[in-house]
C-alpha cells in the first residue's frame, strides 16, 4: 500500500495528462514522463459496460504504484449518469488527490459532489477535506455560471474547459486562431482568477499538427492559463518549455523577492529594482515565477 | 577459471592458447600471423564459371565431409541460400560432419536445425543464433559447442586461422558469369555485401549463388571474380519482403521517444559532440529515434555529423541527402532506402566487416567512433550487457557489432526500457555477458539514466548539463520492485555455446538449460 501525501490545493499544474483508468499498461508508470498531474479517466474513455472494471484497475493502481510527486486526479462520470456516486467512493478509498467533475454546470453540482466526497471520506477513514475538486465546464451554462462554480467550495483548486462538447453546443468547430472558444476561455479565466483558483485549457487532439499545438499552447500562456490538458506524453515537454519563464524574467523575479525581503526587514515598503518600482503587490507574481523556474530546472536558489 | 567479468570458464576450453577474457585492449600490440587460404589456379582463360546447380558446384570445388562452409546474412530472414546449400550437401551429396560458419543465423534457417539433430551438422560458428537452431543448440543437440563471435571477432578469427573456411557461399543479388558480385541491381537486393568480403578473401573456395545474372563486368564489385571458383544461377536467393523492409519507421511510442530524447541529450552534453563527430545507432525503436532528436541538437549548435557507420537505414540516408552527415559507410542495409542508396548517393560507401570492427587489424572504423547507441536484452549492475540469451537461458540473439562498437567508441550508450513485461532488463547479473561492462559507458532507461563509475568524465559532463542520473543499482532495485526478483536459472554442466570476446579470449559460456518442469 502506497500512502500518498496530503494533496496541495495550489501547486504547479502545467500539464494534466488524460489516461484511460482501465489500461494498466498506460497507468502503471505514467509518472515517468514528467507530467505534473495524471488524469485517470473513468468517463468517456471507458465503455459503459466496463465502468466497474475501470474502478478496480484504478483502485489497485493507486494502492500499489508509487506515483511520487505526480498528482493523481480522477475524472468521474457526469452527475446525470448512474456511475458517479460509486466513482467518488473508489476515488476516496484509493486516496486519489482530486476529482474532476465532468459536465459541471452549477455551484450545486460542486456541492453535491462535495457532500458525497465528505461522506466517503468518513466512510473510509480518510481525513475530511483531503480530497480536492476541480470542475470541467463543457456547456454554455457551465461558462455562464463559471464564477459560482469556481467559488463553490474550499476544495476547488481549478476549473477547465472541455473543448469537444463545448464546441458542439456552440455549433462551431476548432479554429486555428482559437476564436471559436475565445469568449469562453476568457470568461472562465476571469471567473477562476476572481475566485482565486487555477484555470486549465482543453486538449489538442490532432497529434500530427505540431505547429498548431504549439500555437495553441502559446496562446494559452498569453491568456494566463495555469496549464493544459493533454492526451499524449509527447505533448508534455513542449508545454513545459512554453510555460517556462525566460532567463530575464527569472533574474528579475529573484532580484525583486530578494530586495523585497531585505527592504521589509529594514521597514521599507516601496523601492526600485533595476529601475522599476516594486512594492508588495508584485511579490506573489515574482514568487510564482520562481516556483515555475524551479520546476523547469532554471532556478536553484532558496527564495521559494 | 574466472575471467575479468567474473564468469567461470571451464578449464577444458582453455587449450591451444585460448585464454579467458582479461579486459579491454588486452591484446593490443601483440602480433598476429595471418592464415592464408589454399586456392586453385585458373590460368587457362575460361569464358564462364557458371555451373548447373549447387550440387554440381559442390562437386566441382571438392566438397567433402568434415568441411566448414561459410555464409553471410545480408538476406536476413529472407535468405534461401544457406538452406539450399546444406540440403544439396547433405541430401544430395551425402556429406556429414559439416560445420557452418555464418555471420548470422535466424528463423530463415530453421530447416538446418534438423541437420543438427541428425548429427550431420556438428559445428556452428555465428554471431546470431535464433529460432529453431537456437532451440536445438540450447538443448545440447549440437556435437560441439557453438562458437559465438561479434562481427569484428569473426574476421579476426578467420584471419588468425582459428576458423578455416573450406567453401564460402556468397548469396549475390547480382553476379556476372565469372563471379563479380554486387548487392544491388537484381530482384533480391540487399545493398552492402560487407560481411561476405573477408570470407571470400580467406576461403579456399568461393561459390557465388545468384538469381540475377548480369553482363560482365558487374562493377563496382563487392566480391570480386578473382576470388570466385563457381557461379550458380537459381530461381530465387531469397524473399525480398524479408530481406529489407520498405522503410524503417521512426517509432511513435512515447516511451521510445522519451528515451531517444534523453540519449540525444546525453550525447549533446559530451565534448565529442562537435563539428564532424561520428555516430552509429541501432535500428531498434529508441535507438533509431535518437537520430531525430540528435538532428535537433545539431541544428541548434550549427554542427554536422562527419560520418556514420553501421547497419544503416532510411533516416540516416535522409541525413546524408540533407547534407547533415558527411559520409555513411556500412556493412549492412536494413531497409530499401538504404539498399537503394549505397554506392549511389554520393558519400554512401560499403565496407567489409573487418574494416568495420576487427580488433586485430590496424584501423577498424569502430576505433574512430565517437558515439554508439545500442540496445540490450539485459544489462547488469556491472554494466555487462546480454544480447544473446533470453531470460529463459535459450540462445535467441546476436552480439553483432555490439561488443565492437562498445569497445571502440568514446561513448557507448545503452538504451532500453527498465522492464519488458515481467522481465527486469536492468538486473543484478546478466544471463550471458556478450559485451563486457568495461566497454559500456551510459545507460538510458525510461526510469532514469546511469553512468558507469569507470567514466567520471561523463558523470561530470552530465552534471554540468543538469542531466539527472542515478547509480545503476537504483535502477536495478526499481526494476525488481516493479516485477519482483527473478529466480536464478538452472543449468546442466554441458556447455552448448562458447562466447568469444572480440579479441578471441573467452568471455562467457552458455550451458544446457535444465528443462522446465511444472509442479
Amino acid at each position: 500500500m502506497i500512502p500518498r501525501p496530503k494533496p496541495e490545493r495550489f501547486r504547479l499544474r502545467r500539464t494534466m495528462m488524460f489516461m484511460n483508468a482501465q489500461k494498466p499498461g498506460l497507468i502503471k508508470d505514467a509518472y515517468i514522463y514528467g507530467v505534473d498531474s495524471i488524469m485517470l479517466d473513468l468517463e468517456d474513455a471507458v465503455a459503459e459496460n466496463q465502468k466497474d472494471a475501470a474502478r478496480f484497475s484504478l483502485y489497485h493502481a493507486l494502492k500499489t504504484i508509487d506515483y511520487g510527486d505526480t498528482e493523481v486526479i480522477v475524472r468521474i462520470n457526469g452527475l446525470d449518469t448512474p456511475h458517479w456516486e460509486e466513482d467518488i467512493r473508489v476515488c476516496v478509498a484509493a486516496g486519489a488527490d482530486g476529482i474532476r467533475i465532468a459536465k459541471c454546470e452549477s455551484a450545486q453540482d460542486v456541492k453535491t459532489v462535495e457532500e458525497h466526497v465528505e461522506a466517503a471520506e468518513r466512510e473510509f477513514g480518510v481525513e475530511v477535506g483531503r480530497t480536492l475538486l476541480m470542475a470541467a465546464l463543457e456547456s454554455p451554462k457551465g461558462i455562464i455560471n463559471a464564477y459560482e462554480i469556481c467559488a463553490a467550495s474550499d476544495r476547488m483548486f481549478g476549473v477547465a474547459i472541455s473543448g469537444g462538447d463545448f464546441r458542439k453546443c456552440m455549433q462551431t468547430k476548432f479554429q486555428p486562431d482559437g476564436v471559436d472558444m475565445l469568449a469562453a476561455r476568457g470568461q472562465m479565466l476571469i471567473a477562476a482568477r476572481a475566485a482565486g483558483i487555477q484555470c486549465f485549457d482543453t486538449v489538442f487532439t490532432d497529434l500530427d499538427d505540431n505547429e498548431g499545438f504549439l500555437a495553441e499552447v502559446r496562446q494559452n500562456k498569453a491568456m494566463g492559463f495555469d496549464g493544459k490538458s493533454l492526451i499524449n506524453p509527447k505533448q508534455i515537454r513542449p508545454v513545459h518549455e512554453i510555460f517556462a519563464p525566460t532567463e530575464k524574467e527569472v533574474r528579475q523575479a529573484e532580484a525583486m523577492v530578494q530586495a523585497f525581503r531585505e527592504a521589509a526587514a529594514a521597514g521599507i515598503g516601496v523601492f526600485t529594482v533595476n529601475g522599476k518600482m516594486v512594492d508588495v503587490a508584485f511579490i506573489p507574481g515574482a514568487e510564482r515565477t520562481l516556483r515555475l523556474a524551479k520546476a523547469c530546472g532554471m532556478y536553484e536558489g532558496d527564495l521559494v | 577459471m574466472k575471467n575479468a567479468v567474473g564468469r567461470e570458464i571451464p578449464d577444458a576450453l582453455l587449450v591451444n592458447g585460448k585464454e579467458v577474457y582479461q579486459g579491454k585492449n588486452y591484446m593490443d600490440g601483440k602480433y598476429l600471423q595471418k592464415a592464408a587460404p589454399c586456392t586453385r589456379r585458373y590460368e587457362k582463360p575460361q569464358e564462364s564459371k557458371i555451373v548447373g546447380s549447387i550440387a554440381e558446384a559442390l562437386r566441382q570445388v571438392g566438397a567433402k565431409s568434415g568441411m566448414t562452409f561459410s555464409f553471410h546474412h545480408h538476406l536476413r530472414n529472407g535468405d534461401f541460400v544457406a538452406n539450399m546449400v546444406m540440403q544439396a550437401a547433405i541430401d544430395e551429396l551425402g556429406l556429414e560432419d559439416l560445420t557452418i560458419a555464418a555471420t548470422s543465423l535466424g528463423e530463415a534457417h530453421d530447416p538446418i536445425a534438423e541437420y543438427i539433430e541428425a548429427g550431420k551438422v556438428v559445428g556452428i560458428q555465428t554471431s546470431g543464433i535464433r529460432g529453431r537452431i537456437g532451440d536445438v543448440v540450447s538443448a545440447g543437440k549440437l556435437k560441439t559447442p557453438a562458437i559465438i563471435r561479434s562481427h569484428g571477432g569473426r574476421p579476426r578469427a578467420i584471419e588468425a586461422g582459428e576458423v578455416h573456411i573450406d567453401i564460402a557461399f556468397v548469396a549475390a543479388p547480382t553476379s556476372d558469369c565469372v563471379g563479380n558480385c554486387r548487392g544491388i541491381g537484381g530482384k533480391s537486393n540487399c545493398g552492402s555485401l560487407g560481411y561476405a568480403m573477408t570470407d571470400a578473401k580467406y576461403a579456399d573456395h568461393v561459390v557465388v549463388v545468384t538469381d540475377c545474372l548480369v553482363d560482365f563486368p558487374n562493377m563496382p564489385a563487392s566480391v570480386e571474380a578473382i576470388d570466385v571458383d563457381a557461379v550458380v544461377v537459381v530461381d530465387s536467393i531469397g524473399n525480398p519482403k524479408k530481406i529489407a523492409s520498405a522503410a524503417a519507421r521512426i517509432s511513435q511510442n512515447p516511451r521510445d521517444l522519451m528515451m531517444a530524447e534523453d540519449v540525444a541529450k546525453v550525447i549533446a552534453a559530451t565534448p565529442w559532440f562537435r563539428e564532424g563527430f561520428s555516430f552509429q545507432t541501432g535500428v531498434g525503436g529508441p535507438s533509431l529515434a535518437a537520430n531525430l532528436f540528435l538532428e535537433k541538437y545539431m541544428d541548434e549548435r550549427g554542427i554536422k555529423m562527419g560520418w556514420a557507420i553501421g547497419g544503416i537505414c532510411g533516416p540516416m540516408v535522409e541525413l546524408l541527402k540533407k547534407g547533415k552527415v558527411g559520409k555513411v559507410i556500412d556493412v549492412q542495409d536494413f531497409d530499401l532506402d538504404a539498399v537503394n542508396s549505397i554506392n549511389q548517393t554520393p558519400g554512401h560507401y560499403e565496407m567489409s566487416a573487418s574494416q568495420y570492427a576487427n580488433p586485430a587489424n590496424k584501423g577498424a572504423f569502430v576505433n574512430k567512433l565517437d558515439f554508439v547507441v545500442l540496445a540490450a536484452l539485459e544489462i547488469d549492475t556491472g554494466f555487462n550487457v546480454n544480447v544473446l540469451t533470453g531470460s529463459d537461458g535459450v540462445l535467441r540473439g546476436a552480439p553483432g557489432g555490439h561488443p565492437d562498437t562498445a569497445a571502440g567508441s568514446k561513448c557507448c550508450i545503452i538504451v532500453t526500457p527498465l522492464v519488458r513485461g515481467r522481465m527486469a532488463t536492468v538486473c543484478k547479473n546478466v544471463v550471458t555477458v556478450t559485451t563486457p561492462g568495461d566497454c559500456v559507458d551510459v545507460l538510458v532507461t525510461d526510469y532514469g539514466i546511469a553512468v558507469n563509475p569507470l567514466r567520471p568524465d561523463l558523470v561530470e559532463c552530465l552534471d554540468k548539463a543538469g542531466i539527472p542520473h542515478v547509480p545503476v543499482e537504483a535502477l536495478q532495485e526499481k526494476a525488481y520492485s516493479l516485477v519482483g526478483t527473478p529466480d536464478d536459472l538452472e543449468w546442466e554442466d554441458q556447455v552448448v555455446a562458447v562466447l568469444e570476446a572480440r579479441d578471441g579470449t573467452i568471455l562467457d559460456v552458455v550451458r544446457k538449460i535444465k528443462p522446465l518442469v511444472l509442479d
